[in-house]
């Protein structure tokens, strides 16, 4: 049975659509996601599942709220998706309100039930169909769609105007030379080795991690660049949203603006989600097999520097530490080995998560989850004891998130759960360890 | 009249139990691979090795996580599917048929080992149906028609079982037996039986999906 306080959440961006939804038009954008956005994929899974339950255990959100069946990955499939199936896109405004809880705030798409289930269904693609649905229909929850928006807007997901960003970045590289003598964040440098990307937080609220990163390339002498103008941010909330259209605008914009500036790679920030967007969801979304560069995120980055001596670590950190594995770069691209190796490398005393790499929970952030807002923190916490329940396990004191989500969600949960810890992104521990050139 | 309805399942039935189902299965293939197809993403993201090393690590008995972490669901589904699947085939009733239809034969089970396997069916659906409602996270999803499926699938055993033990009437039981072995047949390709066919094909592209595309694995 979920949640009575979680149902009765007021959330603008659904109740409001809900309550000017037609049943012809429910029919009509369920029609349209199943018959025309939909193939192969979405038939086979749905054919296959033989209700055998064994997702269940898979399920953050499952564990974390005293395994209620309500919550293991194949009901919200039975609560949502089946009964639009079933029911052949006849369905009340009412489910389309219960599928929105469901599929934005009780599942992050982390993809971790895809690594439970026998025949390989993957779950997390069903809940996204949901989301599409839902999107199709206006109903999503309020912070998202604002994210949403704001992409659809200024291209990035905080409205963050375009000389705010040159301003902060101007700011930053101030910063930076501070530091470090000859420090500098080169823009729209073409022919450069790297691009650099970063997600919107980090000119919003984070702007230190971009003077850091100036620091970092100047450290290991890298050729890098930033773009001055549209197409700097892919953190892409809309794919999450269900907004496709947008977010393959992101996607497209973002790599046009690596093709225009001639680079050799893209390096991504600490971002899983944005990660996911450039590698996989958006060049899906477009129909390219993959990416036009290739992309690495910050982690692999790290790890290419540390390894091959371009950056000296000087001191480390004896702070005890554990860190947390983000989905869309472990289950969605197997980093787990190198992340551990940037984290033995700057900090002396690592103590692992159980369970770890690609079966570590997700941070219940990510997928859009902490972006549905405030009205749905609450259900947020609830849905996430289990993270608690290993960071504190751990013993740490600090709990390295790679990962803007992961970051801000174990915040929360650290917060929620008094654990006495702290969230650092790696940049901000290389800044403390790493060598610096007089 | 018994002897025509006898002739008559052995006969035309069992025929359209084949023809249904090797039709329903081709029917489903063909309209999935055009699908396929429209998803500009499913073929070229097939890779041979990765999709093999993942139904390697799902075939293999434990050679999964969430297998190691269910010893028992694990071995009674390994033995139910392996029975389920090895025993009509080469049940000495069966290969005594098709020799007499077709002329073809083949090494078969001896009897007792035959017996053993199909309790190890009809043990394996019993399983099923406890677990179904036993545990919460299973009952919430299970329907009539979960219970009907199962139920369907261990009748062809459980009726070959009292004809071979000799208990009821022995044709009648036969009849029994070829009807609900047909029934059988005919929902593989229209009910969640299906996962018979898609097993292969789901598991070899999420293998491909997280080898090949997510640099990760998927067990």
């Amino acid at each position: 049975m979920a949640d009575t306080v979680d149902m009765a959440v007021k959330d603008r961006g659904i109740d409001e659509a809900v309550d000017k939804l037609t049943p012809e038009r429910i029919e009509a954008v369920i029609r349209h996601v199943l018959d025309h956005e939909s193939a192969a994929r979405l038939k086979v899974y749905l054919e296959t599942c033989v209700r055998c339950g064994l997702c269940a255990e898979a399920c953050h959100t499952y564990m974390s709220r005293d395994r209620d069946p309500d919550y293991a990955p194949v009901a919200k499939v039975r609560d949502t998706l089946w009964a639009m199936v079933q029911a052949k896109g006849r369905v009340s405004s009412e489910l389309i309100k219960k599928s929105a809880r469901i599929a934005f705030t009780e599942c992050g798409a982390c993809r971790r039930c895809s690594m439970y289930c026998p025949f390989g269904i993957d779950i997390a693609y069903l809940i996204m169909t949901v989301r599409r649905i839902c999107s199709l229909l206006e109903a999503v929850p309020q912070y998202l769609q604002d994210t949403t928006n704001s992409h659809a807007a200024t291209s990035n997901q905080m409205w963050v105007q375009p000389d705010e960003w040159i301003d902060t970045l101007m700011w930053q590289e101030e910063e930076a030379r501070d530091a470090l003598n000859g420090a500098r964040i080169p823009l729209d440098k073409e022919g450069a080795e790297i691009m650099y990307s970063v997600i919107a937080p980090e000119p919003k609220i984070l702007a230190q991690l971009i003077g850091n990163m100036a620091v970092i390339m100047r450290a290991a002498n890298v050729d890098w660049t930033m773009p001055s103008a549209d197409g700097w941010d892919n953190s892409n909330m809309a794919m999450y949203s269900g907004d496709f259209e947008v977010m393959g605008r992101v996607e497209r914009a973002h790599w046009e603006k690596a093709r225009q500036l001639k680079v050799k790679r893209v390096v991504m920030g600490e971002c899983g989600h944005a990660y996911r967007g450039a590698v996989y969801d958006g060049p899906k979304w477009l129909g390219w097999q993959k990416p036009p560069i290739p992309m690495v995120h910050a982690v692999e980055f790290y790890y290419e520097l540390l390894s091959t001596g371009r950056l000296k670590i000087k001191q480390k950190i004896d702070t005890p530490v554990t860190v947390q594995d983000p989905c869309n770069i472990i289950r969605g691209r197997g980093l787990h080995e190198k992340l551990r190796y940037v984290v033995r490398a700057l900090c002396s005393d690592f103590r692992d998560m159980e369970p770890r790499n690609e079966h570590n929970y997700c941070c219940a952030a990510g997928g859009g989850v902490i972006n549905c807002g405030p009205p749905w923190k609450l259900s947020r916490m609830k849905s996430i004891r289990v993270k608690a329940e290993q960071l504190s396990a751990t013993g740490a004191k600090i709990c390295i998130t790679p990962c803007h989500n992961c970051h801000s969600g174990i915040e929360d949960v650290i917060g929620h759960y008094k654990l006495g810890m702290h969230v650092s992104f790696i940049n901000e521990l290389l800044i403390k360890t790493i060598e610096l050139p007089e | 009249m018994e002897q025509t309805i006898y002739e008559w399942v052995r006969g035309p039935l069992v025929w359209v139990g084949f023809v249904g189902l090797l039709l329903g299965g081709a029917v489903k293939l063909t309209r999935m691979a055009l699908l396929a197809k429209r998803e500009k993403s499913v073929f070229p993201t097939f890779d041979a090795r990765f999709g093999l090393r993942s139904l390697v690590h799902w075939l293999v008995p434990f050679g999964s996580h969430n297998m190691r972490a269910r010893p028992v669901m694990t071995a009674v589904s390994y033995l139910f599917h392996v029975c389920l699947l090895l025993t009509p085939l080469f049940v000495m009733g069966h290969a005594v048929s098709w020799q007499q239809s077709w002329g073809v034969s083949w090494w078969s089970l001896p009897p007792l080992a035959a017996d053993l396997m199909t309790l190890m069916v009809i043990g394996g659906c019993l399983f099923f149906i406890v677990r179904r409602v036993a545990a919460p996270e299973v009952r919430n999803v299970t329907t009539w028609r979960e219970h009907a499926i199962i139920l369907l699938v261990a009748s062809p055993y459980v009726t070959a079982f009292i004809a071979h033990q000799q208990w009821l009437d022995y044709e009648t039981m036969i009849v029994l037996h070829i009807v609900t072995g047909v029934l059988w047949l005919l929902a593989i390709p229209v009910t969640w039986l299906s996962h018979m066919l898609w097993f292969v094909f789901a598991r070899a592209y999420m293998g491909s999906e997280f080898g090949s595309v997510r640099n990760a694995r998927d067990w």
